[in-house]
């Protein structure tokens, strides 16, 4: 479904990411896994176009979108939420949500927000509520369901699991698990290594802008060296 | 009597510069910038209109449309050409190219119309008069203000319902996220240029209605005036404009009318230095603290 080729960014003269490829199937749940500034969310906007790599491609659905501009990625549903959330604090939980809808026709909008407040009843609860009064937890409902509202068939997630409880965390993660069953497909970016392995199918790890390992979750979250580098012990 | 006839023309005064104000807290809410060269797209509305009505004989409604056309290509071009190279370059860069803009436009004026003065039509005529004849609102200050109000409750409708506006105030919050949704970020401060030009035409027709003459520094006290409006009410705050504009135009007012004329300027400013020691985010604007 999304085929990585070889990209390599710069940030000015910081390489940062060197020579990545991997690939996504539908269906899966795949995760990027790896310290901080190992540039898996740099990865993440390069696929979505906020940034550009200067070698390899990626195709998405058969179409070689690098060059495509970040506004018309989302249309060709490949939706991302990104890291920090950036919902739109000065704005209403509706008003987001709308803005996910974006690139839609808007007479199904109706529908698709409530299919939203369905999925994320708190979110219901507080339509009219401007998004910077919300938890952290609340935000990232709001910032996973405006991403839903363009109809995703791949759904990037940057560390959802970010300044958020333990039991939200867990509450996140069945939120991404469900998503998963009805038919989205998902890269999960994440720093909560444990959490991310234990639900993915596949599993990259990232180490200063290179892909050094990579396997399916169950593997690598037996490996002795992923337990030491990440799981803590 | 006299005190209500003073309060007229500042509010008409105010009028015109709450008009110019919209704009300018337009594209400053949403593209985050000042454009310093507002204040000249007024004059080019005003050059424009003037033709329009003495060489093509065209009627003064027609003459503002024509104005309108006029000023918002204008201000799409500047914008493409002087400011969407500096997207990301640092805010004071696109300060200074604002204001090298600002004198593009007036030495581009002045080649072309000289810069004499020219005398610019009064639009509308007559007056209502009041009280047995005590009190005369002219029928331009009446207009004046209602397309102002006309104005700003159309901004707000706009901003706050439409899809285009709620997009706007989406790439004013963040302009990645915004992209992420799928909005392309040039067209919406384009088009967030196009609506302040147009206003600005619209401004420049009444303000040279009621100074009775043009030329091509025409825009550029009233420009000042109209941004310190816009700051005082809270800037990027749409009724703060309008209230910031009024104010400002009665202050002004008052200050001629009984102060003294010279330095009613002065004044006005000395106004503004104290209301923004006193509520740094103006009359009407949010101070949102930063997260760090």
């Amino acid at each position: 479904m999304l085929k990585v080729n070889d990209i390599n960014v710069y940030y000015g003269n910081i390489h940062a990411i060197k020579g990545v490829s991997f690939e996504v199937n539908e269906g899966e749940i795949v995760t990027l896994i790896g310290a901080n500034g190992a540039g898996k969310s740099t990865i993440l906007k390069t696929i979505s176009g906020l940034l550009r790599s200067t070698t390899g491609s990626i195709e998405f659905l058969g179409h070689n979108i690098s060059n495509t501009p970040p506004h018309k990625i989302v249309s060709q549903s490949l939706a991302h939420v990104p890291e920090g959330r950036r919902i739109f604090l000065q704005m209403t939980v509706q008003e987001n949500l709308e803005m996910g809808a974006f690139t839609q026709d808007g007479s199904k909008l109706r529908q698709d927000l409530d299919d939203v407040y369905k999925q994320f009843p708190r979110l219901n609860e507080r339509q009219r509520q401007i998004a910077g009064t919300l938890s952290g937890g609340e935000q990232q409902m709001l910032a996973i369901g405006r991403a839903l509202m363009s109809h995703p068939k791949l759904l990037m997630l940057d560390e959802p699991s970010m300044g958020l409880a333990p039991i939200l965390v867990e509450q996140i993660f069945d939120i991404i698990k469900a998503l998963r069953d009805n038919g989205t497909t998902i890269l999960l970016v994440e720093q909560n290594a444990q959490m991310a392995l234990s639900i993915a199918d596949r599993a990259y790890v990232l180490e200063t802008g290179k892909i050094i390992l990579s396997g399916t979750g169950q593997d690598l979250i037996q490996s002795d060296e992923i337990r030491k580098a990440y799981l803590g012990g | 009597m006299v005190f209500l006839s003073y309060l007229i023309s500042g509010i008409s005064l105010g009028s015109v510069y709450a008009m110019i104000a919209l704009g300018y807290t337009m594209v400053y809410g949403i593209a985050k910038m000042l454009n310093f060269a507002h204040g000249d797209v007024i004059m080019v509305g005003g050059y424009v209109s003037l033709i329009a009505m003495t060489s093509w004989g065209l009627p003064v409604w027609a003459a503002v449309v024509v104005a309108m056309v006029a000023c918002t290509v204008l201000g799409v071009v500047i914008e493409g050409l002087a400011y969407r190279p500096l997207r990301s370059a640092p805010s004071l860069a696109v300060l200074i190219t604002a204001i090298g803009v600002s004198y593009f436009l007036q030495n581009s004026a002045q080649l072309i119309f000289s810069p004499n003065p020219k005398s610019y039509p009064v639009i509308i005529n007559g007056s209502l008069s009041l009280f047995g004849g005590k009190l005369t609102i002219s029928y331009i200050s009446l207009v004046t203000f209602l397309v102002c109000v006309i104005i700003m409750i159309a901004l707000t409708l706009f901003t706050s319902r439409s899809k285009m506006g709620k997009a706007m105030r989406a790439v004013s919050e963040d302009k990645g996220a915004a992209q992420l949704m799928g909005i392309n970020v040039n067209r919406t401060i384009s088009m967030t240029f196009a609506i302040g030009s147009a206003l600005a035409a619209v401004a420049g027709v009444f303000l040279c209605s009621s100074y009775t003459t043009l030329m091509p520094t025409t825009g550029s006290m009233p420009g000042i005036k109209a941004f310190t409006a816009a700051v005082f009410g809270g800037i990027g705050s749409i009724p703060g404009a309008f209230l910031g504009g009024l104010l400002l135009g009665i202050i002004e007012a008052m200050a001629k009318a009984y102060i003294s004329t010279n330095i009613s300027n002065a004044i006005v400013f000395a106004v503004l230095i104290v209301v923004l020691l006193v509520r740094p985010a103006g009359l009407l604007g949010k101070y949102v603290p930063e997260k760090v």
